[in-house]
Protein backbone atom coordinates (compact mmCIF):
# COMPACT_ATOMS: atom_id res chain seq x y z
CA UNK A 1 0.00 0.00 0.00
CA UNK A 2 1.25 3.50 -0.79
CA UNK A 3 0.43 6.69 1.04
CA UNK A 4 0.89 10.22 -0.22
CA UNK A 5 1.16 12.72 2.59
CA UNK A 6 0.70 16.47 2.15
CA UNK A 7 2.06 18.80 4.82
CA UNK A 8 1.03 22.44 4.51
CA UNK A 9 1.66 25.54 6.58
CA UNK A 10 -1.37 26.55 8.66
CA UNK A 11 -3.42 29.42 7.29
CA UNK A 12 -2.63 31.67 10.27
CA UNK A 13 1.13 31.14 9.92
CA UNK A 14 3.19 33.30 7.58
CA UNK A 15 4.86 31.44 4.68
CA UNK A 16 7.84 33.62 3.68
CA UNK A 17 8.86 31.22 0.87
CA UNK A 18 5.37 31.30 -0.64
CA UNK A 19 5.36 35.11 -0.47
CA UNK A 20 8.75 35.24 -2.27
CA UNK A 21 7.52 32.89 -5.01
CA UNK A 22 4.35 34.94 -5.39
CA UNK A 23 6.50 38.06 -5.88
CA UNK A 24 8.67 36.27 -8.46
CA UNK A 25 5.61 35.11 -10.43
CA UNK A 26 4.23 38.66 -10.40
CA UNK A 27 7.51 40.09 -11.64
CA UNK A 28 7.48 37.49 -14.45
CA UNK A 29 4.16 38.87 -15.61
CA UNK A 30 1.79 36.30 -14.09
CA UNK A 31 -0.44 39.01 -12.71
CA UNK A 32 -3.30 36.55 -12.11
CA UNK A 33 -1.37 34.85 -9.29
CA UNK A 34 -2.90 35.31 -5.84
CA UNK A 35 -1.51 33.81 -2.67
CA UNK A 36 1.16 31.06 -3.01
CA UNK A 37 1.75 28.55 -0.22
CA UNK A 38 4.58 26.05 -0.19
CA UNK A 39 4.21 22.69 1.50
CA UNK A 40 5.72 19.21 1.48
CA UNK A 41 4.75 16.09 -0.43
CA UNK A 42 5.83 12.69 0.88
CA UNK A 43 5.44 9.23 -0.64
CA UNK A 44 5.38 6.52 2.01
CA UNK A 45 5.33 2.82 1.15
CA UNK A 46 3.54 0.70 3.72
CA UNK A 47 3.92 -3.02 4.20
CA UNK A 48 0.28 -3.72 4.99
CA UNK A 49 -3.01 -4.41 3.22
CA UNK A 50 -5.16 -3.32 6.13
CA UNK A 51 -6.52 0.08 5.17
CA UNK A 52 -7.92 0.97 8.59
CA UNK A 53 -4.69 0.06 10.31
CA UNK A 54 -2.67 2.00 7.73
CA UNK A 55 -4.81 5.09 8.29
CA UNK A 56 -4.52 4.87 12.05
CA UNK A 57 -0.75 4.43 11.95
CA UNK A 58 -0.24 7.15 9.34
CA UNK A 59 -2.12 9.56 11.58
CA UNK A 60 0.34 8.81 14.39
CA UNK A 61 3.31 9.22 12.00
CA UNK A 62 1.98 12.61 10.91
CA UNK A 63 1.24 13.83 14.44
CA UNK A 64 4.56 12.66 15.87
CA UNK A 65 7.03 13.34 13.06
CA UNK A 66 5.89 14.21 9.55
CA UNK A 67 4.10 17.44 10.54
CA UNK A 68 4.66 19.90 13.37
CA UNK A 69 1.04 20.57 14.25
CA UNK A 70 1.95 23.86 15.94
CA UNK A 71 2.52 25.38 12.51
CA UNK A 72 1.49 22.74 9.95
CA UNK A 73 -1.60 20.84 8.79
CA UNK A 74 -1.48 17.44 7.10
CA UNK A 75 -3.64 15.15 5.03
CA UNK A 76 -2.96 11.86 3.27
CA UNK A 77 -4.29 9.57 0.58
CA UNK A 78 -3.93 5.79 0.45
CA UNK A 79 -3.80 3.68 -2.69
CA UNK A 80 -3.26 0.01 -3.41
CA UNK B 1 28.98 21.08 38.95
CA UNK B 2 28.91 18.84 35.90
CA UNK B 3 27.65 19.85 32.46
CA UNK B 4 26.76 17.60 29.52
CA UNK B 5 27.01 18.89 25.95
CA UNK B 6 24.85 16.72 23.69
CA UNK B 7 26.27 15.82 20.29
CA UNK B 8 24.00 14.83 17.40
CA UNK B 9 25.17 14.03 13.88
CA UNK B 10 25.38 17.56 12.45
CA UNK B 11 25.85 19.48 15.71
CA UNK B 12 28.48 22.16 15.13
CA UNK B 13 28.45 24.38 18.24
CA UNK B 14 29.25 21.56 20.65
CA UNK B 15 32.90 22.55 20.96
CA UNK B 16 31.96 26.19 21.64
CA UNK B 17 29.60 25.07 24.42
CA UNK B 18 32.28 22.81 25.89
CA UNK B 19 34.82 25.67 25.87
CA UNK B 20 32.30 28.04 27.47
CA UNK B 21 31.90 25.65 30.42
CA UNK B 22 35.67 25.26 30.64
CA UNK B 23 35.90 29.05 30.76
CA UNK B 24 33.90 29.08 34.02
CA UNK B 25 36.08 26.28 35.41
CA UNK B 26 33.44 23.55 35.68
CA UNK B 27 33.42 19.93 34.54
CA UNK B 28 31.98 19.10 31.15
CA UNK B 29 31.59 16.05 28.90
CA UNK B 30 30.44 15.53 25.35
CA UNK B 31 27.49 13.10 25.36
CA UNK B 32 26.61 11.30 22.13
CA UNK B 33 22.96 11.17 20.98
CA UNK B 34 22.80 7.42 21.62
CA UNK B 35 23.44 7.83 25.38
CA UNK B 36 20.85 6.34 27.71
CA UNK B 37 21.93 7.83 31.02
CA UNK B 38 22.33 11.49 31.99
CA UNK B 39 21.98 10.93 35.73
CA UNK B 40 25.57 12.08 36.38
CA UNK B 41 24.96 15.60 35.04
CA UNK B 42 23.53 18.72 36.68
CA UNK B 43 22.99 20.71 33.49
CA UNK B 44 22.48 19.73 29.87
CA UNK B 45 23.43 21.93 26.94
CA UNK B 46 21.74 21.19 23.61
CA UNK B 47 24.03 22.90 21.10
CA UNK B 48 23.46 24.57 17.77
CA UNK B 49 24.14 23.16 14.34
CA UNK B 50 22.19 21.17 11.81
CA UNK B 51 21.27 17.92 13.54
CA UNK B 52 20.39 15.24 10.99
CA UNK B 53 20.96 17.81 8.24
CA UNK B 54 17.78 19.70 9.24
CA UNK B 55 15.95 17.04 7.21
CA UNK B 56 12.14 17.30 7.27
CA UNK B 57 12.24 20.19 9.79
CA UNK B 58 14.97 21.60 12.05
CA UNK B 59 15.10 19.38 15.13
CA UNK B 60 12.35 17.04 13.91
CA UNK B 61 14.48 13.91 13.77
CA UNK B 62 16.75 14.73 16.72
CA UNK B 63 13.73 14.77 19.05
CA UNK B 64 13.59 10.96 18.74
CA UNK B 65 17.26 10.30 19.50
CA UNK B 66 17.78 7.99 22.51
CA UNK B 67 19.30 10.74 24.61
CA UNK B 68 16.14 12.85 24.35
CA UNK B 69 14.24 10.44 26.64
CA UNK B 70 16.90 11.20 29.23
CA UNK B 71 16.64 14.93 28.57
CA UNK B 72 12.90 14.70 29.27
CA UNK B 73 13.59 12.84 32.51
CA UNK B 74 16.18 15.44 33.51
CA UNK B 75 13.68 18.22 32.75
CA UNK B 76 11.09 16.54 34.98
CA UNK B 77 13.69 16.28 37.74
CA UNK B 78 14.27 20.04 37.54
CA UNK B 79 17.78 19.89 36.11
CA UNK B 80 18.95 22.86 34.05
CA UNK B 81 18.56 22.43 30.31
CA UNK B 82 19.67 25.06 27.81
CA UNK B 83 18.94 24.69 24.09
CA UNK B 84 20.79 27.08 21.82
CA UNK B 85 19.76 27.68 18.18
CA UNK B 86 19.26 24.15 16.77
CA UNK B 87 19.04 23.08 20.42
CA UNK B 88 16.07 25.45 20.87
CA UNK B 89 14.46 23.96 17.75
CA UNK B 90 14.98 20.45 19.14
CA UNK B 91 13.42 21.38 22.52
CA UNK B 92 10.31 22.82 20.84
CA UNK B 93 9.99 19.76 18.58
CA UNK B 94 10.30 17.56 21.69
CA UNK B 95 7.52 19.59 23.39
CA UNK B 96 9.80 20.62 26.22
CA UNK B 97 9.13 24.22 25.19
CA UNK B 98 6.00 25.68 23.54
CA UNK B 99 5.80 27.09 20.01
CA UNK B 100 7.91 26.44 16.92
CA UNK B 101 10.77 28.02 14.95
CA UNK B 102 9.97 28.68 11.31
CA UNK B 103 11.76 30.25 8.33
CA UNK B 104 13.02 33.81 8.85
CA UNK B 105 10.56 36.24 7.24
CA UNK B 106 13.40 37.73 5.15
CA UNK B 107 14.35 34.19 3.98
CA UNK B 108 18.00 34.99 4.67
CA UNK B 109 20.37 33.13 6.96
CA UNK B 110 21.19 35.90 9.47
CA UNK B 111 24.64 35.74 11.04
CA UNK B 112 25.69 38.78 13.10
CA UNK B 113 25.73 40.28 16.57
CA UNK B 114 22.40 41.38 17.93
CA UNK B 115 21.32 43.38 20.98
CA UNK B 116 19.16 41.33 23.34
CA UNK B 117 17.00 42.61 26.16
CA UNK B 118 17.10 40.50 29.32
CA UNK B 119 13.34 40.35 29.90
CA UNK B 120 13.53 38.05 32.91
CA UNK B 121 16.68 38.13 35.04
CA UNK B 122 15.01 36.01 37.69
CA UNK B 123 15.89 32.65 36.13
CA UNK B 124 18.60 30.07 36.71
CA UNK B 125 20.05 31.12 33.35
CA UNK B 126 20.03 34.92 33.71
CA UNK B 127 20.57 35.74 37.40
CA UNK B 128 23.92 37.43 36.65
CA UNK B 129 22.26 40.01 34.40
CA UNK B 130 20.15 42.93 35.52
CA UNK B 131 16.51 43.16 34.53
CA UNK B 132 16.15 45.01 31.22
CA UNK B 133 19.90 44.95 30.53
CA UNK B 134 20.84 45.03 26.85
CA UNK B 135 23.50 42.45 25.97
CA UNK B 136 25.39 41.74 22.75
CA UNK B 137 25.04 38.13 21.58
CA UNK B 138 25.43 36.82 18.01
CA UNK B 139 22.77 34.99 16.04
CA UNK B 140 23.32 32.53 13.17
CA UNK B 141 20.16 30.98 11.79
CA UNK B 142 17.80 30.65 8.85
CA UNK B 143 14.89 29.25 10.83
CA UNK B 144 14.72 31.34 13.99
CA UNK B 145 11.34 32.94 13.53
CA UNK B 146 9.57 32.06 16.80
CA UNK B 147 5.90 31.33 16.32
CA UNK B 148 3.17 30.52 18.82
CA UNK B 149 -0.57 31.16 18.86
CA UNK B 150 -2.04 34.08 20.79
CA UNK B 151 -3.18 31.91 23.67
CA UNK B 152 0.35 30.52 24.14
CA UNK B 153 1.84 34.02 23.90
CA UNK B 154 -0.53 35.26 26.62
CA UNK B 155 0.55 32.31 28.79
CA UNK B 156 4.25 33.00 28.17
CA UNK B 157 3.73 36.59 29.28
CA UNK B 158 1.57 35.71 32.29
CA UNK B 159 4.16 33.20 33.57
CA UNK B 160 7.22 35.39 32.83
CA UNK B 161 8.47 32.77 30.38
CA UNK B 162 9.90 35.28 27.90
CA UNK B 163 13.60 35.39 28.85
CA UNK B 164 15.10 37.42 25.96
CA UNK B 165 13.73 39.75 23.30
CA UNK B 166 15.51 41.30 20.32
CA UNK B 167 15.99 44.85 21.59
CA UNK B 168 14.44 47.90 19.96
CA UNK B 169 13.71 47.55 16.27
CA UNK B 170 16.25 44.78 15.66
CA UNK B 171 13.98 41.73 15.22
CA UNK B 172 16.06 39.81 12.64
CA UNK B 173 13.65 37.03 11.74
CA UNK B 174 10.01 38.00 12.28
CA UNK B 175 9.63 36.33 15.69
CA UNK B 176 6.32 36.90 17.47
CA UNK B 177 6.64 39.69 20.06
CA UNK B 178 10.39 39.99 19.26
CA UNK B 179 10.99 36.77 21.22
CA UNK B 180 14.59 35.51 21.19
CA UNK B 181 14.42 33.06 24.12
CA UNK B 182 11.84 31.46 26.39
CA UNK B 183 11.64 29.15 29.37
CA UNK B 184 9.24 26.39 30.31
CA UNK B 185 6.72 27.04 33.07
CA UNK B 186 8.96 25.57 35.78
CA UNK B 187 11.85 27.75 34.59
CA UNK B 188 14.46 24.98 34.37
CA UNK B 189 14.37 24.60 30.58
CA UNK B 190 15.40 27.54 28.38
CA UNK B 191 15.67 27.78 24.60
CA UNK B 192 17.15 30.68 22.68
CA UNK B 193 18.20 31.36 19.09
CA UNK B 194 21.21 33.63 19.88
CA UNK B 195 24.51 31.98 20.80
CA UNK B 196 25.84 32.94 24.26
CA UNK B 197 28.63 30.35 23.88
CA UNK B 198 30.00 32.43 20.99
CA UNK B 199 30.25 35.50 23.22
CA UNK B 200 32.46 34.42 26.11
CA UNK B 201 35.57 36.52 25.44
CA UNK B 202 36.39 39.97 24.13
CA UNK B 203 38.47 38.40 21.38
CA UNK B 204 35.20 36.95 20.07
CA UNK B 205 33.66 40.43 20.02
CA UNK B 206 31.64 40.14 23.22
CA UNK B 207 31.80 38.42 26.57
CA UNK B 208 28.17 39.07 27.46
CA UNK B 209 27.29 35.40 26.99
CA UNK B 210 29.60 34.18 29.73
CA UNK B 211 27.20 35.29 32.45
CA UNK B 212 24.60 32.78 31.24
CA UNK B 213 26.98 30.01 32.22
CA UNK B 214 27.91 31.63 35.54
CA UNK B 215 24.18 32.14 36.18
CA UNK B 216 23.57 28.41 35.85
CA UNK B 217 26.50 27.70 38.16
CA UNK B 218 25.25 30.17 40.75
CA UNK B 219 21.72 28.76 40.60
CA UNK B 220 23.10 25.26 41.10
CA UNK B 221 25.28 26.36 44.02
CA UNK B 222 22.38 28.11 45.69
CA UNK B 223 20.26 25.01 45.24
CA UNK B 224 22.98 22.82 46.74
CA UNK B 225 24.12 25.15 49.51
CA UNK B 226 27.62 25.42 48.06
CA UNK B 227 29.79 28.53 48.17
CA UNK B 228 28.44 31.23 45.90
CA UNK B 229 30.64 33.25 43.59
CA UNK B 230 30.26 36.91 44.27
Amino acid sequence: MKATVYVTIKENVLDPQGTAVQGALHSMGFAEVGKVRIGKYLEVELDTNDRAEAEARLKVMCEKLLANTVVEDYRFELEG
Amino acid sequence: MKFAVLVFPGSNCDIDCYKAVEAIGEQVDYVWHTATDLSGYDAILVPGGFSYGDYLRCGAIAQFANVMNEVKKAADEGKYILGICNGFQILTEANLLPGALIRNTGLKFRCHGTPLEVVNSNTAFTNQYSQGEIIDIPIAHGEGNYFCDEETLAELKANNQIVFRYAGETNPNGSVDNIAGISNKAGNVVGMMPHPERAVSQILGSEDGLRMFTSILNAWREQHGAAINS
